[in-house]
C-alpha cells in the first residue's frame, strides 16, 4: 500500500500520480477529493473494488510506523501519547489506533484509508455571483488582492480586517473568479456557528453554484459541492480536493493551536492551491510572518459603514464574584441593565463559564423575562441564536462561543468578569466587535466589568483605538 | 504522565506519602477523576441505586415478577452514570477509544475486592451480537473483565442483534430473552457489564443461569 506523503514537515504533499479522472455523470462523484474510512463509504465491496481497479480510488496506509513512532495519515498526528492499541479480534493481534481524530470515527492500523481521485470536471460558471451590493474602498482593495491571489494560485494571503469590515462580501469577487475557472472552493472555519451563519449568505450570493455546509450535525453529509463551507474538523475527510482554500477566523480556538487541524486544511487543498486567511485579530505567529515578509497581507482598518469601532469601557466591580456567589449582581450593573432595557437595543452578556451563564440568567429572569442563555453544549444553541436575531429575546447570556462570526444588527455588549483567562486580547477585541455592526445603528456600548484590569483588557482597548486611528487616516 | 481522558499533563503531588510509600500508577488528572463520581454508599442494597432508601421501587417490582424474582442476588456499580460518564462512555464504547477502560481500572478493582473477592464466582461476560462486535472491534464486558485480571467464562450466545438502548423500559421488559445458555453453571456467577440501566440484561442472563442450576448470581457494572 502506498504511503500518502512524508510528514517531515507539514506541507502540501504530492498527490499519487495514478489517480484517474472521475467522469462528470458518475454516480460516485461524491468520492472526488475524499479521504475516507471503509465505514464512511456506502458502497458494496465489489463496487469499491471496481473503483480501486479503475484507478478512481486508491487504498492508502492509515497509520504508518516511522522511526520516531506512529503517524496518523488521516489527521497527521505524530504524538506518541495520542496513539493506543487494542486487541483486535478480526486480525488476532494488538492493533494501533489514533486517539486524536477518534471523534471522526476510529482508524485502526489494519484498516486502509480510501483516497478518491480529486480529478473531476467541475463546471466553469460564467456569471456565478448574483450579489449586487457595492464594496467600500477598503473592501475593494482587499477583494482585488484576493482575486489576484486566487488567479495566481500556489500562494497565500492574509486579510487582516477589523470586526465588521464586511469580510464575507470582500470574498465574493475572488470566489466568483475561481468558479469562472471551474475551480473547487472551500471556506473553512473553526466555528460551527460561523458555518451556519455564512451558508445562507453564500447561497444567496451564488444561486447557480452547488453549495453545501459541513459541520458535526449538518444535514449535508455528502460533501460533493463545488463550493463547500466547512468546519476545519470536517477537512479530515478531504485530500487534494480544493483549488482555493479560504480559512476564516484563522486565529480562533481550536484551529490556531492545533497542528493536526492545520495539517488537515493543508492536505485538503491541492498542491498548487491558493490560500486566503481571514482574521480581525492575528496571533503573534502570523504577525511575525507578515513582518518578515513571508506572508503577504492586506489590512482593512475601517468598518464597511465607515464608523469607528466602539471602544470598550472598563468598569471596576470589585464585589462581582462575591455577589454572584450570593446569586445577585452589583447594584450599578443592575442599574445599567435597567436603563439599557428601556431603549430599543438588545443586550449580549458574556460570561466566563457555563455555570455563570446559567446563574446570571436566573438572577435576571424575574426582572427581564425575555432572556435566555446559550453555550457550546446547549442542544438548542442554534435555535436560540436564531431567536435572538429575530428579536425574540432582549438579553442573551453567552459564553465565548458567540465571540466571533455572528452579526446581530443592534446590540450592546457587556462582559462580566472580563479578567478571566478565557478572555484574552483576541477574544475581547472580537467581543467588542459584535457591537455597532449595522448601517442603521453603527454605534453601541461595550462594557468590560472586572475586578482588576488585565493586560488583555488594556491591549484589546489599545488595539481598537489604534485601528480606529488607522481607519480615520485611510 | 498524561491524563487518559483529557490528555493534559498530570503534575504529580509531592509529599512524604509519595516519597515513602510504593507508587500507585496515576492515569487520570484530578479534574477528570473528580468528575467521575464514585458510588461509595449505595442506597438500594439490591441494585446499587444511589438515590434510594432501602430496596428501591424498581427492585421491588422485579421481585414481584414471576419470571425474574430472586434471580439476581445483587448488583454493585463503581460510578454514577452522570453527564461526564456519558461522554466518556460514548468515546470509549461507541467511538471505540479502547484504552479509556484503563481510566476505570483502579476503582473497578477496588470495588471488586470490596464486594466479590470471597464469593468464589465465575466471572462471565455479556455477549455482543456478531454485527455489533464487528463494528466495535471489542466486547466492552470482556474489556472490563480483562482489567480485573480474569479470563471471562463463556456461558452465553446471543440470538438477535437489536440494540437494547434503542428500546424503552416497557419494550425491554416485554422482550424475549435474547440469550441462550451454552454451559453448565455449577458455581456462583458474577456477570460483568458496563452500564446497569433497567437491569433487564443482567436479569435475562441471571434467570437462565438460575434455571440451569447456578446457586447464586451477582452483577458488577461500571456505571449505574
Amino acid at each position: 500500500m502506498p504511503q500518502l506523503f512524508s510528514t517531515r514537515k507539514i506541507s502540501s504533499p504530492p498527490l499519487p500520480a495514478t489517480l484517474q479522472l472521475i467522469p462528470e455523470q458518475a454516480p460516485h462523484k461524491w468520492i472526488a477529493g475524499k479521504l475516507l474510512t471503509r465505514r464512511e463509504i456506502p458502497l458494496l465491496e465489489e463496487e469499491l473494488t471496481a473503483l480501486v481497479t479503475g484507478g478512481q480510488v486508491q487504498k492508502v496506509l492509515s497509520i504508518e510506523q516511522q522511526r520516531s513512532g506512529y503517524v496518523c495519515r488521516r489527521c497527521g498526528n505524530n504524538k506518541n501519547y495520542l496513539f493506543a492499541a487494542m486487541p483486535h479480534l478480526a486480525c488476532q493481534k494488538e492493533c494501533v489506533y489514533c486517539r486524536n481524530c477518534i471523534m471522526m470515527g476510529r482508524v485502526l492500523e489494519c484498516e486502509p484509508l480510501y483516497l478518491g481521485s480529486p480529478h473531476y470536471p467541475w463546471p466553469a460558471i460564467a456569471e456565478p455571483c448574483a450579489w449586487e451590493g457595492e464594496l467600500t474602498d477598503g473592501q475593494t482593495k482587499a477583494a482585488d488582492e484576493i482575486v489576484a491571489t486566487i488567479s495566481k494560485g500556489d500562494s497565500e494571503l492574509l486579510v487582516y480586517a477589523v470586526c465588521g469590515a464586511g469580510k464575507t462580501e470582500m470574498l465574493f469577487p475572488g470566489i466568483a473568479t475561481a468558479l469562472k475557472y471551474g475551480q473547487r472552493v472551500c471556506i473553512a472555519t473553526p466555528r460551527t456557528d460561523v458555518v451556519r451563519e455564512l451558508a445562507p449568505r453564500l447561497k444567496q450570493a451564488f444561486p447557480l453554484v452547488s453549495i453545501q455546509a459541513l459541520y458535526g450535525d449538518s444535514d449535508d453529509k455528502l460533501g460533493d459541492a463545488q463550493l463547500l463551507l466547512s468546519t476545519t474538523h470536517q477537512l479530515y475527510r478531504f485530500a487534494y480536493a480544493f483549488d482555493v482554500m479560504i480559512i476564516d477566523e484563522i486565529d480562533a480556538f481550536p484551529y490556531h493551536n492545533d497542528t493536526s487541524l492545520q495539517f488537515a486544511s493543508k492536505r485538503a487543498a491541492k498542491r498548487d492551491a491558493a490560500f486566503v486567511y481571514l482574521t480581525a485579530t492575528p496571533r503573534a505567529k502570523e504577525k511575525k510572518r507578515i513582518k518578515r515578509k513571508q506572508l503577504p497581507a492586506v489590512f482593512i482598518a475601517k468598518r464597511f459603514h465607515g464608523y469607528p469601532l466602539p471602544v470598550p469601557r472598563l468598569k471596576l466591580s470589585p464585589f462581582l464574584r462575591k455577589k454572584l456567589v450570593n446569586r445577585s449582581l452589583p447594584k450599578f450593573i443592575l442599574q445599567l441593565i435597567r436603563s439599557h432595557q428601556l431603549g430599543g437595543r438588545q443586550l449580549l452578556l458574556f460570561t466566563s463559564t457555563i455555570e455563570y451563564a446559567h446563574l446570571v440568567t436566573e438572577i435576571l429572569k424575574p426582572m427581564y423575562p425575555e432572556i435566555t442563555s446559550v453555550h457550546a453544549e446547549d442542544p438548542d444553541r442554534e435555535e436560540k441564536v436564531r431567536a435572538f436575531r429575530n428579536q425574540a429575546y432582549r438579553i442573551l447570556v453567552t459564553t465565548t462561543i458567540l465571540e466571533r462570526g455572528v452579526t446581530f444588527p443592534s446590540v450592546d455588549v457587556y462582559v462580566l468578569d472580563a479578567g478571566h483567562v478565557v478572555f484574552d486580547e483576541a477574544a475581547l477585541v472580537q467581543i467588542a466587535g459584535r457591537a455597532g455592526r449595522s448601517h442603521e445603528d453603527p454605534t453601541g456600548d461595550v462594557f468590560f466589568f472586572h475586578i482588576g484590569k488585565t493586560n488583555a483588557m488594556l491591549d484589546a482597548q489599545e488595539a481598537i483605538i489604534k485601528m480606529n486611528r488607522l481607519g480615520q487616516q485611510s | 504522565m498524561r491524563c487518559l481522558i483529557c490528555v493534559e499533563e498530570i503534575v504529580p503531588k509531592v509529599g512524604w506519602g509519595q516519597f515513602l510509600l510504593p507508587q500507585k500508577k496515576i492515569n487520570l488528572c484530578e479534574v477528570c477523576s473528580a468528575r467521575l463520581a464514585r458510588i461509595d454508599l449505595a442506597g438500594c442494597p439490591k441494585c446499587g441505586r444511589v438515590d434510594a432508601e432501602g430496596v428501591c421501587y424498581d427492585c421491588v417490582r422485579w421481585e414481584h415478577s414471576v419470571q425474574y424474582a430472586g434471580c439476581l442476588e445483587k448488583n454493585v456499580s463503581v460510578y454514577m452514570y452522570n453527564e461526564f460518564a456519558r461522554e466518556v462512555v460514548a468515546r470509549w464504547k461507541y467511538r471505540g477509544d479502547f484504552i479509556l477502560i484503563e481510566a476505570f481500572a483502579g476503582a473497578l478493582q477496588t470495588t471488586y475486592h470490596q464486594h466479590f473477592r470471597d464469593v468464589g464466582a465465575d466471572v462471565v461476560a455479556i455477549p455482543l451480537s456478531e454485527q455489533r462486535f464487528r463494528e466495535r472491534g471489542f466486547n466492552q464486558s470482556d474489556a472490563i473483565i480483562a482489567q480485573l485480571g480474569f479470563d471471562a467464562v463463556d456461558f452465553f450466545k446471543r440470538k438477535d442483534s437489536e440494540k437494547q438502548s434503542k428500546r424503552g423500559r416497557r419494550e425491554r421488559m416485554g422482550a424475549d430473552n435474547p440469550f441462550v445458555l451454552v454451559g453448565e453453571p455449577r458455581k456462583p456467577v458474577l456477570l460483568v457489564d458496563d452500564i446497569y440501566t433497567t437491569g433487564m440484561t443482567v436479569r435475562h442472563l441471571a434467570s437462565l443461569l438460575k434455571m440451569n442450576g447456578c446457586p447464586v448470581v451477582y452483577s458488577l457494572t461500571l456505571f449505574r
